[in-house]
């Protein structure tokens, strides 16, 4: 014993062990563990005891079977003799489907707000900040339902609809836009649009290559806008400009020809979009308010002009702040999608749940629609570090 | 003696007549004259609050002024918005707070207004910036982020910057304020050099060992205006007016 | 000194030179700003149009029916009528007092919080109390009141009684589950990342169609919870879930230098933490706190979804009945006005504590 634990001689050998930080945390993590090991192993035991008693067979092998019930629209072909399967496929597109739509829509949008929200004119501020404290603080759920009330029950039938501009029908079926008849220019002119935007991304590399070599700066920004317009539009010419359209009708019983979008996802998009625009507006505005006014100082102080300092030294040092919350919201928007089931749009939730309450396959169909819904958060998140690290600003 | 008479018959680089300006209610800079001579230093310094910075901010129109005039090598400075840009490519600033750019190297923040401003070619505007770079001692940072480097540096960096504009006045915004003592030195020797180069330099700060040395000419500021304003000896040694001498004072005191 | 200070800028004088000044410098400063004024105030004025013309101008606001069927604006005859409904629910009629008393007992509680006054380890204490009292209240079955089952509470009563109990019960949870998120002990560590990433990769919900399809499963034989309960206990811990990263967030972001001197002191660890770091960390993440508990009282509104009978689900009930088929927007905007300013008044006292707190822990 050294000199130093002489007066604590007298201390039981066992309090010693009672005090020692290691075993501490080991008694500790054993507890927590162990509980947490024993509740799971109740449950799952419970569970296969009452599946048992209840007679349904565990595992994934009623995806095969047939699953008899239809689904109102749907990305991908299906019908009622398709497997279970099959109709969750149905439901993960849908989802997928409205959740992108509503991901673009609501980011034009958010950001126009946002920037709304930091302009100089008071008013524009006032009609910003009123719109991201309305719709935020109205449940998203409510707003759903508002919506899917508003076009079945607000909107006039069939035969009354509403026609506010020439083929374009607004009733309680949906809303029915026109289309361009199937014609073969029209692949083509994707096509062009595709090779359009392609050119325009290799005119701004090569540009930006001009002014490192010669400090001559060229428009890119316009000129490629023009190139991806004026691509495709050659294209059309080129095809003879069919001008044939696929206007909707009203027949006997329903619309004819068209493209329909049902009530059910534009209320679904509808609700969502305003909805996440309140946050992404948000996301926006502290974004661009992150940058600290110095740095605009320094560069007009340098002679740059205003729409160069928004591109060269606000707009990244923004992007880094808004990127990480705006996938949040993304990701948001995603799992809010799955409200479609209170207002009957066939998306993965409300697919399952028809499953489950069909084939009593409760543990599975929660297992699948929660696995798919964290393999998708699991990614961006993935996604979100890695971008973090790379983007992150280097610090002594 | 000599110096001072060749300094009144050079041009003139900045004019200010009779300048007022308000924020708001409260009267910050009133009735300021200004007359700068082509490589002239002058130091301006004066309590916290008096409108010294508000002053040099206004050469370079960061704030405006509502009443007077400011001219710069011979163009009004006003709502013009051409006239701004010329004047900006002349007249750079040198910030408290340093304001690097912290998305982009020591490098690119030195190239950048070159290119898009003076529409020089990369690899000429890289070379400038490796000149200054090595001029202000900090060539082998040039690749680093400024959040890598100390303040003195990041300084350094700062007044690099502004050197590759080729600016023809350059202003101070108490450059050393928001520096630990032993950075002061390195960025003063800079400032010094420059002085010493030719270079016509407006410079708010409270080193009066600076004043002292380079300054041709010393402002006193209180209170929105110039009290009182002579050639350092002068004004160091023989301050004419109370509030001159209470400032000198407290700030020479110990 | 005097006479530089006192010189008025030459624009300014009187108040209505003050307000035109104003007017120039945020609503006319440019061409372009001046046209951006004009086209905000021609929406702000179709909007307005709209909205007061319908609701107000050419509204019934009598409390028969008949009145409405020559209006053509809102019939707020059938708020009139619903409003009982809206607030209780199924609740029988004869005993609503008992679901009012409950609800303000709720929100004076949540009032009484509010103030940095009362503070103490004795709140908690009184409001495990409180929620006693409320459930008895509510339920009924001793000191002669009669019992009434939870399917049958509704409403706003049951939309409260979701948010208070979930605020109450998340906030602790998260707190248990961001220290265990930051111990230094693998196992604990790994039990909470696996916990608070789930509920927050997966929507509210599939948490609530869990406690509701799948939990009854999970006990044995015979034993059965309520339906309600197993909805509160999934949105306490999807709440959890999110508030415990902010908290998190919260602790990362007090400075190394500050474990260090509690450590110095001869701090132990939970001293450490509830003397030192948390009264910090959590006066730094006020506003997403405040926030998070907004998000918690607006996703009362899924339980619908669940069958549970709350202030959404009486709307959407009451809208159909067939007498009122097309009065579906006056309830909704009605009790989108109910959760708005529950929302508003939260996201405004967060804003209130936050600078309040600023003001003195500065100077």
């Amino acid at each position: 014993m050294s000199p130093k634990h002489s007066k604590s001689n007298d201390v039981n050998p066992i309090l010693t062990i009672l005090y020692d930080k290691t075993f501490r945390s080991v008694v500790y993590q054993i507890l927590v563990f162990g509980g947490v090991f024993l509740l799971g192993w109740y449950l799952v035991s419970n569970t296969l005891a009452n599946l048992r008693a209840q007679d349904i067979a565990t595992g994934f092998g009623f995806l095969d079977r047939e699953a008899a019930f239809g689904i109102s629209e749907s990305v991908i072909a299906y019908s009622a003799d398709d497997s279970y399967g099959r109709a969750l496929l149905v439901g993960i597109t849908n989802t997928l489907k409205v959740a992108s739509i509503g991901i673009v829509l609501a980011t034009i949008l958010g950001t126009i707000i946002g920037i709304a929200t930091v302009s100089k004119n008071w008013l524009l501020r006032f009609i910003g900040v009123t719109y991201i404290e309305t719709f935020r603080n109205i449940p998203v759920l409510l707003q759903l339902i508002f919506w899917y009330a508003v076009i079945t029950r607000g909107l006039p039938g069939l035969r009354s609809a509403l026609n506010p501009i020439e083929g374009v029908f607004l009733s309680n079926r949906g809303l029915y836009i026109p289309v361009m008849a199937n014609h073969p220019a029209w692949t083509w002119v994707g096509v062009g649009f595709i090779a359009g935007i392609a050119g325009a991304f290799f005119l701004r590399r090569w540009s930006l290559k001009r002014l490192e070599a010669t400090g001559h700066i060229f428009p890119h920004l316009s000129v490629g806008l023009g190139i991806i317009v004026a691509v495709p539009f050659l294209v059309w010419l080129v095809f003879g400009a069919p001008t044939e359209m696929n206007v909707p009708k009203i027949d006997t019983f329903n619309f004819q020809g068209g493209a329909r979008m049902s009530p059910e996802f534009t209320a679904l998009l509808l609700g969502l979009t305003l909805y996440t625009t309140t946050y992404i507006a948000e996301v926006v505005r502290s974004g661009i308010q992150s940058v600290p006014y110095g740095q605009t100082e320094a560069a007009t102080s340098l002679g740059l002009r205003s729409s160069w300092i928004m591109r060269l030294i606000v707009l990244p040092q923004a992007l880094r702040v808004i990127i990480p919350p705006l996938t949040n919201q993304y990701l948001n928007l995603t799992k809010n999608s799955s409200l479609a089931v209170a207002i009957g749009y066939p998306d993965l939730v409300s697919v399952s749940n028809t499953t489950m309450n069909q084939t009593g396959q409760a543990v599975e169909g929660v297992a699948i629609f929660m696995t798919v819904y964290l393999s998708i958060s699991l990614l961006v998140s993935l996604f979100m570090n890695w971008y973090n690290k790379r983007m992150s600003l280097v610090e002594r | 003696m000599t110096e001072q008479s060749r300094l009144s018959d050079r041009e003139s680089v900045i004019q200010v007549k009779k300048m007022n300006k308000w924020f708001g209610d409260f009267h910050v800079l009133t009735d300021i004259d200004l007359d700068v001579k082509q490589g002239e230093r002058i130091v301006i310094c004066g309590p916290s609050g008096s409108g010294k910075s508000t002053l040099i901010r206004c050469l370079n129109r960061l704030e405006e002024h509502q009443e007077g005039d400011i001219i710069v090598n011979g163009i009004e400075l006003g709502d013009n918005v051409k006239n701004i840009e010329v004047i900006r490519k002349d007249v750079c600033m040198v910030f408290q707070h340093f304001n690097l750019f912290p998305h982009l190297t020591v490098l690119d923040n030195l190239t950048l207004a070159p290119m898009f401003v003076l529409k020089q070619p990369k690899k000429e505007a890289e070379a400038t910036a490796m000149k200054f770079l090595e001029r202000v001692k900090i060539a082998e940072q040039a690749h680093k982020f400024p959040g890598q480097l100390s303040g003195g540096q990041q300084q350094r960096v700062a007044i690099a910057r502004s050197l590759c504009m080729n600016p023809k006045v350059m202003l101070f915004d108490e450059p050393t304020s928001a520096l630990d003592p032993e950075m002061i030195k390195e960025v003063l020797d800079v400032m010094i050099e420059l002085a010493e180069d030719g270079m016509t330099m407006l410079c708010v700060t409270h080193e009066m060992g600076f004043a002292k040395q380079v300054a041709d000419r010393v402002i006193f500021m209180d209170a929105g205006q110039i009290v009182e304003e002579n050639e350092p000896h002068e004004f160091f040694d023989n301050p004419k007016n109370d509030r001159t001498k209470l400032f000198l004072s407290q700030i020479l005191g110990h | 000194m005097t006479e530089t200070t006192n010189r008025a800028r030459p624009v300014s004088g009187p108040v209505v030179n003050r307000s035109l000044r104003w007017m120039k410098e945020n609503l006319f400063s440019t061409p372009l700003n001046a046209a951006i004024t004009l086209f905000c105030i021609y929406i702000i004025w179709s909007v307005l149009d709209v909205l007061v013309s319908w609701a107000v101008i050419n509204a019934s606001f009598g409390a028969a029916k008949e009145a409405c069927e020559t209006a053509t604006g809102a019939c707020w005859a059938y708020v009139h009528d619903m409003w009982r409904f809206l607030l209780f629910g199924t609740y029988p009629s004869e005993l609503h007092w008992r679901p009012l008393v409950a609800m303000i007992m709720l929100t004076s509680g949540m009032l009484l919080s509010m103030n940095r006054r009362f503070w103490s380890p004795w709140l908690a204490v009184a409001w495990i109390v409180g929620f006693i009292a409320v459930y008895f209240v509510l339920r009924g079955g001793i000191l002669g009141l009669t019992p009434v089952r939870t399917a049958q509470w509704g409403g706003l009563t049951l939309t409260l009684v979701l948010a208070v109990v979930g605020i109450a019960f998340a906030a602790p949870l998260a707190l248990l589950l961001a220290l265990g998120r930051r111990s230094d002990m693998p196992l604990i560590k790994v039990v909470c990342i696996v916990v608070i990433e789930v509920f927050r990769g997966v929507p509210l919900i599939s948490v609530l169609f869990m406690a509701s399809v799948m939990f009854p499963l999970f006990l044995p034989e015979g034993v059965s919870i309520d339906v309600l309960l197993r909805a509160q206990i999934g949105i306490i811990f999807f709440q959890a879930a999110y508030l415990a990263e902010v908290f998190r967030g919260g602790m990362q972001a007090i400075p190394k230098g500050q474990y260090e001197a509690a450590d110095s002191l001869g701090l132990n660890y939970w001293q450490k933490t509830f003397k030192i770091i948390l009264p910090q960390a959590l006066r730094l993440v006020i506003p997403p706190t405040m926030s998070t508990f907004i998000s918690l009282f607006k996703d009362t509104s899924l339980v619908v979804i669940i069958g549970l009978f709350d202030l959404l689900a009486a709307t959407r009930a009451a809208v159909n009945d067939p007498m009122w088929r097309q009065q579906f927007v006056e309830a909704y905007l009605f009790i989108a006005l109910i959760y708005f300013c529950f929302c508003f008044f939260m996201s405004r006292y967060s804003a209130y504590l936050d600078n309040d707190l600023k003001k003195s822990t500065s100077h």
